[in-house]
């Protein structure tokens, strides 16, 4: 089963996005920073990486770009969890290499839906 | 799948309760005009965290309300927006409603709606008023896309020209083709002219391009959805079949706001549990009870290290005594003492567990002393020392109130206006102090400020016009200082909703004499107020001077002695109606004979030379007390009469000394009042004999 590492600061989004991704068979990784993502990226490889915006030590997209430079994660969907309705935000993210974005709420039947596209 | 969302919610409060905490302080130390730029953010954080948790979690209205202060942080920190005193005077205020939203969530109890629709309207006033773009705009927007989720049925043609480094975003063009074949049927056709020789090709760029027509019962919205995330790494046209192509890039662009505010509604909080998921199901931190006590660990360990060393000492005097003779009677005497000291180390180590430092109550004033401030335009600084004494947890519990008094008191009538100030050659900002510190076996705390002082004349006449004290009377600075403690005394010209309704300073009082404690007022008019409270370190144990009366002991607690002295009979003097007062520097205080308040018969001392007087102080006023001698000092554990038998007038309980005989301790302010009967007559009473 594919490998899923997640990312968020807060320990009840991680909790509830670890926990659905779990339920559906994946292999999930957590992070609760960026830099704590990028630490845990550089021993492993995964299939998928999910991750909040705004934390503090690195931001997602900070990571986002980061990860891109692995070259393990060049072409592996990166996908970004925002709040963020603003259009500048999603661009920075695309610029750093975001394959796309969850718009905060979700649901975890959308978050299950939007993984198993982006993962074929 | 059914995931049950309440098993997250838990930590969902416990975390957006710290990142209230987080966002309070954080505006707390905001500077108006140049903010710094990474304090904002971690506001922004904390409060982005919460609206994306409780739009997760089904908590719409308060992700609606976070989501206004979440913008108007947004712009502060890409400083497309001011920082002013009222955004974070807003934004403060938003914090505090946003605190009573999670509480009620969490606890299930009923929100107040209009409490948040007038604090959502002031949050939607200033981000409309703003020189930063107004949320109008968005909203606007967002209303006139609504109708372009089109109604054509017939059919797309989509040109699809990715840009070539898409595929570097982890963007697979056969994917979006498998999704838009899920939608209806596809043709499709590549164009191939822009590949490359294969020398030339670059395998992670993109070079193909593709026309598609898609027929069936799809929607514009729908196609949008699936190259949302591509729109800007790619070249894409939509158009209708039967019409003009639309404008498919700003309709895309939108698409995600609008979503978003639907998507909140249909978030499920299903109540059933499947069973695999409660086998994974992370217990929820259950909030822990009020009767329980958080504990370094490190007293912990001192404690355990203590009970050690007992047990070496415990093993060591059964060893002596096992065979014991008379030559041992050194050892016997070390080993006695050496269990004394471990005993009263590990008194000190149990007792250190109910200590907890006194932040837990200053850290409100800060937020205190900023709302206030404002409300009444003065210009205050706060100081705050010695945050990390320790006192008991009671202490903790029941001293928050009475400090709140008080500090709004030295706000409110202690801090002038900043004019006035300037006015009296002071600095326009004043300055409220609050210390703590340990000093000779109590906590003492102190408010401070540099304001206007208390004013004798106007306090003596109040106290005149209230008949609170007759007005031929001449009272101390400190008496008249004092007389503030009386119920519904209040001296503010106009009541404010700050202080001032008069029923404050004698609870003030009431709760700390409760706790075992005393307050002294330093006025100076012009130069500021001093409040000083002094508080035992526990409650559970009392420093007490055992004094005897007849064959009875009694303990009068430490704290309230200020002297003993013999006086002689030519001393006292009678005062009509009211029994014996003698002389103590310039000041006449009433003899309290115990033996006869207490009814002891054997009493040794009848005549006041025969025995000593013990000055003692409570509530502000003074008595001696007539005993027939002082024995020693020491530290009584306090047991109490209520609960063992009953509350008795001039007794504060009751304690076991060393020889296993029961001492009762006398509470000196209920003494007191009992020799004063009343205020008007214990301050008639020292009324100065001309």
């Amino acid at each position: 089963m594919a490998s899923i590492l997640a990312v968020d600061d807060s320990a009840s989004m991680l909790q509830m996005v670890s926990f659905t991704l779990k339920g559906a068979g994946f292999d999930v990784v957590e992070a609760t920073d960026g830099q704590h993502a990028l630490d845990v990226a550089k021993t492993r490889n995964v299939d998928l990486v999910i991750t909040d915006v705004n934390m503090p030590r690195m931001d997602g997209i900070t990571l986002i770009g980061e990860l891109r430079k692995l070259p393990s994660y060049k072409f592996i969907p990166l996908l970004m969890l925002t709040t963020e309705s603003s259009p500048e935000k999603k661009q920075q993210g695309k610029a750093a290499g975001a394959t796309g974005w969850i718009v905060k709420p979700f649901n975890p039947d959308q978050l299950l839906m939007t993984v198993k596209k982006v993962l074929g | 799948m059914t995931i049950d969302m309440a098993q997250f919610h838990q930590v969902f409060f416990d975390e957006s309760f710290e990142g209230l905490d987080v966002m309070e302080s954080g505006l707390l130390e905001m500077d108006p005009g140049s903010a710094d730029p990474e304090q904002i953010n971690s506001i922004f954080r904390a409060a982005h965290s919460i609206k994306g948790g409780s739009g997760t979690f089904g908590f719409t209205d308060i992700a609606d309300f976070t989501h206004v202060m979440e913008t108007l942080l947004d712009e502060m920190r890409d400083g497309r927006r001011q920082v002013t005193t009222e955004g974070v005077n807003v934004l403060l205020a938003s914090v505090d409603v946003l605190r009573e939203m999670l509480t009620a969530t969490s606890e299930g109890a009923e929100l107040n709606p209009e409490r948040v629709k007038v604090q959502k309207a002031d949050l939607d006033r200033l981000l409309a008023g703003g020189d930063a773009p107004s949320t109008a705009e968005s909203a606007g927007s967002e209303d006139e896309i609504a109708p372009s989720a089109g109604d054509e049925r017939a059919g797309w043609h989509i040109v699809f020209q990715p840009h070539s480094h898409m595929m570097r975003t982890g963007n697979d063009s056969l994917r979006l083709l498998r999704e838009l074949e899920s939608l209806g049927d596809l043709t499709v056709t590549v164009d191939t002219e822009s590949l490359p020789p294969l020398s030339d090709l670059e395998p992670e760029d993109s070079y193909l391009s593709w026309d598609m027509t898609l027929t069936g019962d799809v929607s514009q919205d729908q196609i949008n959805d699936i190259f949302d995330w591509v729109e800007d790494d790619c070249d894409l046209s939509i158009s209708s079949l039967s019409s003009e192509p639309a404008a498919s890039p700003v309709a895309a662009e939108t698409r995600s706001e609008s979503e978003q505010q639907t998507v909140a509604i249909d978030v499920p909080a299903t109540a059933a549990q499947s069973e695999a998921a409660s086998g994974e199901a992370k217990k929820s931190a259950s909030s822990s009870g009020a009767s329980s006590i958080r504990v370094d660990i490190s007293k912990i360990d001192a404690l355990i290290n203590m009970v050690g060393e007992l047990v070496i000492t415990q093993s060591m005097l059964s060893m002596l005594g096992e065979d014991f003779d008379i030559s041992q009677i050194e050892r016997l005497r070390e080993g006695l003492a050496q269990l004394e000291r471990h005993t009263r180390e590990m008194q000190e180590s149990v007792m250190q567990i109910r200590m907890l430092p006194i932040s837990f109550t200053f850290s409100r004033f800060p937020r205190l002393v900023h709302d206030l401030s404002t409300k009444m335009g003065k210009q205050i600084e706060l100081k705050m020392t010695g945050e990390a004494t320790e006192v008991d947890k009671t202490v903790i519990e029941k001293i928050g109130d009475p400090l709140v008094h008080l500090v709004r008191n030295s706000l409110d009538h202690g801090i002038e206006l900043p004019e006035d100030r300037v006015a009296a050659g002071k600095s326009e900002v004043g300055t409220v102090e609050l210390n703590a510190s340990h000093r000779g076996g109590n906590i003492i705390i102190e408010i401070k400020d540099d304001g206007k002082g208390l004013n004798k004349e106007v306090l003596l006449k109040k106290a005149i016009e209230k008949g609170v004290v007759s007005p031929d009377a001449v009272l101390s600075d400190q008496q008249i200082y004092e007389l503030i403690f009386g119920a519904g005394f209040s001296t503010a010209e106009t009541v404010s909703d700050v202080s001032g309704r008069g029923v404050g300073m004698d609870v003030v009082r009431r709760n700390i004499n409760e706790l075992g404690g005393s307050i002294e007022i330093q006025s100076e008019v012009g130069v500021g107020s001093s409040f000083v409270i002094r508080l035992p370190l526990t409650l559970a144990i009392l420093d007490g001077q055992t004094v005897s009366i007849g064959s009875e002991m009694y303990i009068v607690p430490l704290v309230s002695i200020i002297e003993s002295i013999q006086i002689k009979q030519d001393m006292v003097n009678m005062l009509a109606g009211k029994g014996e007062t003698f002389k103590l520097r310039e000041e006449y205080l009433p003899i309290v004979r115990l033996h006869e308040v207490l009814g002891v018969k054997d009493a040794k001392a009848k005549e006041i030379n025969e025995g000593l007087l013990v000055v003692v102080e409570g509530e502000g006023r003074r008595c001696g007390l007539f005993v027939d001698d002082l024995l020693g000092q020491q530290q009584v554990v306090i047991k109490s009469l209520e609960a063992n038998y009953k509350k008795i007038d001039g007794l504060s309980g009751a304690t076991i000394l060393g020889d296993g005989s029961v001492a009762l301790i006398l509470d000196i302010p209920g003494l007191i009042r009992m020799a004063g009967n009343s205020p008007t007559d214990y301050d008639t009473g020292i009324r100065k004999t001309a």
